[in-house]
């Protein structure tokens, strides 16, 4: 292990290590902690210039709630959750299905350059996208319609979601595959019985991926949307930011709130999430 | 083998006699499999790229005439031509190498950090959790969050400045400090992904190379740099790669922190682009795109050269 474990040092640098870690932390975190302060002060507090000060009282509930009577948070949040969902739900099965051709068929010679064709096309910057798929949009009547959105999205994070699940496939015993069909199982059969159950923490990896892309996406909601009742959350953070002209103890717990979804998939699902971000590097 | 086809009952006797579709199923199968993923990337990713870079060729406000037909107009290289006469755009481009290079600075202090957490103390493992935390947070709430600090009346950057008995700067609002404002917010989450990318690194690294390393007297910077470091190239690749589309990607914080300005001194390729083609005084669909496509040809170099290493890879193995 690298570097050298602390156990073997002096007591005194142990000691050392173990306060240096908390303040490292709070340093760290100092933006967030901040914002959560601002979040529960009254709003006195900010117009008198306590911003980062101990606050002279406690609003917790006050401000949160606030959020959702004095504007349309609660609107959003659900429109988030409709664009999300499906389009977790659309990329991994389509993943799943592509993957699998990319994966096990050795004699097919197009799995290669189609493999690139996903992974290159999840790296392009979104603008080269962006006229096109606005104009797709407008002339399919899916412009400023959650379906769009998801649509886009799904589409999108397939490619990331293949690339992720070819190379897990590719990783599996192939001799599962071929005695399966000596046997005579069908492709299908072999693909649902016998590949699927085993691509499980694949796709809970992507599950927890998507959700947290998606959900934290700025540039499509503010491409494709317009409609204040259909805004997604962070698009919704923004506006909100306008309504709530320097009444900034709403403003950060709208922001709080529009990070807790991700920040709890993260929490539950902390070894699937980081399995996916490292493209499934880990061991253990 | 032969075994199967002495029993008439066999399924390899019943597949051949199934026909065309049976016989060729192994050739048929991948692309059955492969169909939905492929139209639906080609209509929404794929497509697209080439309609843009055809877009760009046009002059279009986005709309249609009276009749049905395009209101684009042929103008063929113009846009590139104006492109460079454009301050607007070499602004940008200076803005975006600025992020790139600035950018890189998230690979080392990411492993920085992962090697300071990479311990086994109590409770190091809410450590590593939280310090990921900027990662998981959206761009939009970083920035905002950013934005309220450099506010030089109401912001810590105020006060620490105001501690000293100087006037705070407007970071956001002077032209010569709002990109290292954005690219400092933007680092937070990146570090934070670097770190973890290394965190795992560390984890696979052989401990028998590390006691071996320690036997020849190897310590310190001189482990670090030829004993871990070499073992974690595949991390510091990932961190690279992830680290530079990220920088070239950057759209949400400048389109929340400052909308590019003051006087477009923080406009990036990415939010110029945007602004132009969905412009308040009008679109300008080509324009915009030829714009775009000088990004993607930038990201390309980035994109073939990932590219050429995986196909290297696969090749090796």
């Amino acid at each position: 292990m690298f570097p050298a474990p602390i156990e073997r040092s002096s007591p005194s640098a142990q000691i050392a290590y173990k306060v240096a870690l908390p303040i490292a932390l709070v340093i760290w975190l100092l933006p967030l902690l901040a914002i959560f302060m601002t979040s529960i002060r009254p709003a006195m507090d900010i117009n008198s210039g306590n911003v980062f000060g101990w606050p002279s009282s406690f609003q917790l509930l006050e401000n949160y709630s606030a959020v959702f009577t004095q504007s349309r948070a609660g609107t959003y949040m659900l429109n988030s959750v409709l664009v999300t969902v499906p389009t977790m739900i659309v990329s991994v099965a389509l993943a799943c299905l592509a993957g699998y051709a990319l994966a096990i068929y050795r004699d097919f010679k197009w799995a290669l350059p189609l493999f690139f064709l996903f992974v290159a096309g999840n790296f392009v910057p979104f603008q080269i996208l962006m006229v096109p798929v606005r104009d797709l949009s407008v002339r399919t009547d899916t412009y400023d319609t959650i379906l769009g959105l998801v649509l886009f999205h799904s589409a999108f994070q397939t490619g990331f979601c293949t690339l992720f699940m070819r190379n897990f496939i590719k990783a599996l015993p192939y001799e599962l595959v071929e005695s399966a069909r000596i046997e005579g199982v069908g492709e299908f059969k072999i693909f649902w019985y016998l590949v699927l159950p085993l691509v499980r923490p694949a796709i809970a990896a992507l599950a927890v991926l998507v959700f947290t892309f998606i959900w934290n996406d700025f540039f499509w909601a503010t491409v494709l949307i317009q409609g204040d009742d259909r805004l997604p959350i962070t698009a919704g953070v923004r506006a909100l930011n306008g309504q709530f002209v320097s009444q900034w103890q709403l403003v950060s717990a709208a922001s709080l709130l529009a990070a807790m979804p991700p920040v709890l998939m993260f929490f539950l699902m902390q070894k699937h999430f980081i399995a996916g971000l490292t493209l499934g590097a880990t061991k253990g | 083998m032969s075994d199967a086809t002495t029993h008439p009952g066999s399924t390899v006797v019943k597949a051949s006699s199934y026909g065309w579709f049976h016989r060729n199923r192994i050739k048929l199968a991948p692309w059955l499999f492969l169909a939905p993923a492929l139209i639906f990337f080609a209509i929404y990713v794929v497509i697209p790229i080439f309609q843009s870079i055809w877009i760009s060729f046009y002059e279009w406000n986005g709309l249609d005439n009276a009749d049905g037909s395009s209101s684009a107009v042929w103008v063929g290289l113009r846009h590139y031509f104006d492109l460079l006469d454009d301050d607007r755009f070499y602004t940008s481009l200076k803005n975006n190498v600025l992020w790139l290079v600035l950018f890189m600075l998230a690979v080392p202090i990411g492993l920085g950090i992962a090697l300071f957490l990479n311990q086994t103390v109590t409770g190091i493992r809410i450590y590593k959790s939280l310090f990921f935390f900027p990662f998981v947070i959206s761009q939009v709430v970083v920035g905002l969050i950013f934005s309220w600090f450099y506010n030089p009346n109401f912001g810590i950057v105020g006060q620490v400045w105001e501690f000293f008995g100087a006037v705070p700067p407007a970071i956001l609002a002077d032209e010569d400090l709002v990109t290292y404002g954005i690219i400092f917010a933007g680092l937070w989450p990146q570090i934070a992904y670097c770190m973890i990318l290394y965190l795992t690194g560390l984890n696979n690294v052989a401990p028998d190379q590390i006691e071996a390393g320690r036997l020849d007297g190897a310590k310190g910077w001189k482990m670090l740099w030829y004993v871990v470091l070499p073992q974690l190239w595949p991390a510091t690749f990932l961190a690279i790669v992830v680290t530079v589309i990220g920088a070239l990607r950057s759209f949400d914080m400048i389109a929340i922190m400052t909308q590019g300005g003051p006087y477009g001194s923080s406009n990036v390729l990415s939010y110029y682009m945007y602004e132009t083609a969905l412009s308040e005084y009008g679109y300008r669909y080509g324009y915009g795109s030829a714009i775009a496509v000088v990004l993607f040809a930038i990201m390309m170099i980035f994109i073939s050269f990932f590219l050429w290493k995986m196909w290297r890879d696969e090749r090796g193995s």
